[in-house]
């Protein structure tokens, strides 16, 4: 293995280089590791990168997921026809990124739009998956904004699955994992920008550094602009911190008519709960419950039988006379 | 049969008096011990593997039952025989726990059911209002778990709710986690600051003095049917 280390990428079209090299980033660049209380600290802050993808140049070919599937060595099968164009028909632990389709109407103009969106891991900044996750080091961030699954830390819980706002991770029924895009980290590590990317004939995946692609998103912007989608914007909810997966929309205004794109994502209001508040306050209540007793049971006085209470017991199974019952405010009725 | 309307000692089949010295009582028969201790063992083991999953600071439990990922899979199995254990169980001893008049005065002077003054409370029948509030807690948490439980049972049901339920199912869970401990804890603490309590559920008998003191009323009822049948 050759000492020089791969550059990082700033763009997918690049060719591979001949000879190997050694990875140009790793376990020292994570700046998020979950269920982990002391965050790992990285000795040095990498460019973020990211991934654009422009809607609005998508042609549905599907050479991204042909890609994916040929990179990540996975097998999503063959499929059923149900006549949809998704295919398959949602993402799955074997496949990480899926050509949504949506044909609408756009009322302003009663022309019929098939809105394309290439659906898969957004890669947050600020990962939902990442804060649900109860496996520590299973979902790592690093410094370049990549957030990846450690497929041997992971328990297969599903709380990813319930953690992450945009609905992406899979967990195998096979080896109880999960399983989401990697955003190719192992491509990125040696210098290669994204599989799908790469692949993408009409380069409406480009990939680079998040500057340069957000440079490169303001272009596009004003390119539609000027065709007349007055609302062309660029995709990087703000609600999870921006994301390092980022759209060209060219109605920016209403994500959702993207096959339900959020259009303001952020980690659920029950997940930030249930990990921040019910573990904190459960956490003191349980062990509040639990010094408490002990506490009490060292100091406090524990109730114990006395030699009083055996005799009147023996006195009354003996038949013998014991202190009566006391006058009760109404007798139990219920007797039979 | 005497016991199938609810008397005001709640006594139940099986529970019997024998004359001493000592006097014992029979308070919980062998199949109910036995379903008690597998609904305990199966609580306690939810306990370690749930709060292995709660908290990383106690993900380390994981390593008692052979790593996360079997206890993934063993913590809702668990679940289900703890289900089944305690609901058996619930059948054998709801009638006694029905709620009475007397339940509310002993509430009412919780003071001196703490302070251990007991000659200030109501004669009280099999069970006391704290245990009967133990019992319909640990029933009505024990749904939810077992209902919320089954809802984020990834490997099984993982795709048979929308996420925003599951959601609202996983917080439910850990919510009613923290309360059942709670509830676990001071079952256990009762049993234990209750000198004589536990042996009710190992040898299945206590001490005459000990119905005498806490369930005085059940113990005049059982020691009046004795007089009534002495056969047995």
């Amino acid at each position: 293995m050759s000492g020089t280390m791969a550059e990082q990428p700033r763009t997918a079209v690049s060719n591979p280089p001949v000879r190997a090299l050694a990875a140009n980033f790793g376990e020292q660049d994570m700046m998020r590791r979950s269920a982990t209380r002391s965050e790992p600290v990285p000795t040095r802050q990498l460019t973020p990168v990211a991934k654009l993808i422009d809607v609005s140049k998508c042609i549905g070919c599907k050479a991204c997921q042909s890609a994916c599937i040929e990179w990540n060595d996975t097998d999503p099968g063959v499929g059923v026809n149900v006549g949809v164009y998704e295919n398959p028909h949602d993402l799955t632990d074997q496949m990480y990124t899926l050509m949504r389709f949506t044909e609408w109407v756009n009322p302003e103009t009663s022309n019929l739009e098939w809105l394309i969106r290439k659906d898969g891991c957004m890669h947050c900044a600020d990962p939902g998956c990442l804060k649900a996750c109860p496996a520590p080091g299973a979902i790592v961030q690093y410094t370049n904004g990549i957030v990846d699954f450690i497929h041997e830390n992971c328990i297969g819980c599903g709380y990813c699955v319930k953690g992450c706002p945009f609905n992406i991770p899979r967990i195998s029924q096979t080896d109880h994992r999960a399983y989401k895009c990697t955003l190719c980290s192992d491509r990125v590590a040696v210098g290669q920008g994204p599989a799908c990317a790469k692949a993408c004939p009409t380069q409406a995946i480009v990939f680079g550094t998040k500057e340069d692609m957000k440079k490169h998103a303001a272009e596009r912007i004003t390119d539609l602009k000027s065709r007349g989608f007055a609302n062309a914007g660029l995709y990087d909810p703000p609600g999870v911190g921006g994301t390092h997966v980022m759209y060209v929309l060219h109605h920016a205004d209403k994500p959702n008519i993207y096959s339900d794109l959020p259009d303001n994502p952020r980690i659920s209001p029950l997940v930030e709960t249930w990990k921040g508040m019910t573990k904190y306050v459960g956490l003191a209540v349980m062990g509040f419950a639990a010094v408490g007793s002990i506490v009490h049971g060292i100091f406090g006085r524990a109730n114990r039988v006395a030699r009083e209470d055996e005799e009147n017991a023996e006195k009354l199974v003996e038949g013998r006379p014991v202190p009566p019952p006391p006058e009760e405010p109404a007798p139990e009725t219920r007797a039979g | 049969m005497s016991q199938d309307v609810i008397p005001a000692g709640s006594a139940q089949p099986g529970d019997a008096v024998h004359p001493g010295p000592p006097v014992t009582v029979n308070r919980y028969g062998p199949l109910q011990r036995l379903n008690h201790w597998i609904t305990a063992s199966s609580l306690i083991l939810l306990l370690l593997s749930g709060m292995a999953l709660f908290t990383p600071e106690l993900f380390f439990l994981t390593g008692l039952f052979g790593g996360g990922q079997n206890t993934r899979t063993f913590h809702p199995w668990i679940g289900v025989i703890l289900f089944f254990s305690f609901f058996i169980f619930f059948f054998q001893l709801w009638k006694a726990n029905l709620p009475e008049r007397t339940d509310w005065i002993w509430l009412t002077r919780i003071k001196d059911v703490v302070g251990g003054h007991e000659e200030n409370l109501p004669e009280l029948g099999k069970y006391n209002a704290g245990q009967k509030f133990i019992f319909w807690g640990m029933t009505g948490l024990i749904l939810v778990l077992i209902a919320s439980g089954l809802l984020i049972w990834d490997q099984y049901f993982g795709e048979a709710t929308s996420i925003l339920i599951r959601r609202i199912a996983v917080l439910t869970h850990a919510i009613a986690a923290v309360l059942i401990i709670c509830m676990f804890i001071l079952h256990v603490y009762a049993g234990i600051w209750t000198r004589g309590t536990l042996r009710a559920m190992t040898r299945g008998t206590v001490t005459g003095g000990w119905a005498w003191r806490h369930h005085r009323k059940w113990l005049r009822q059982l020691a009046g049917r004795r007089k009534v049948d002495p056969a047995e």
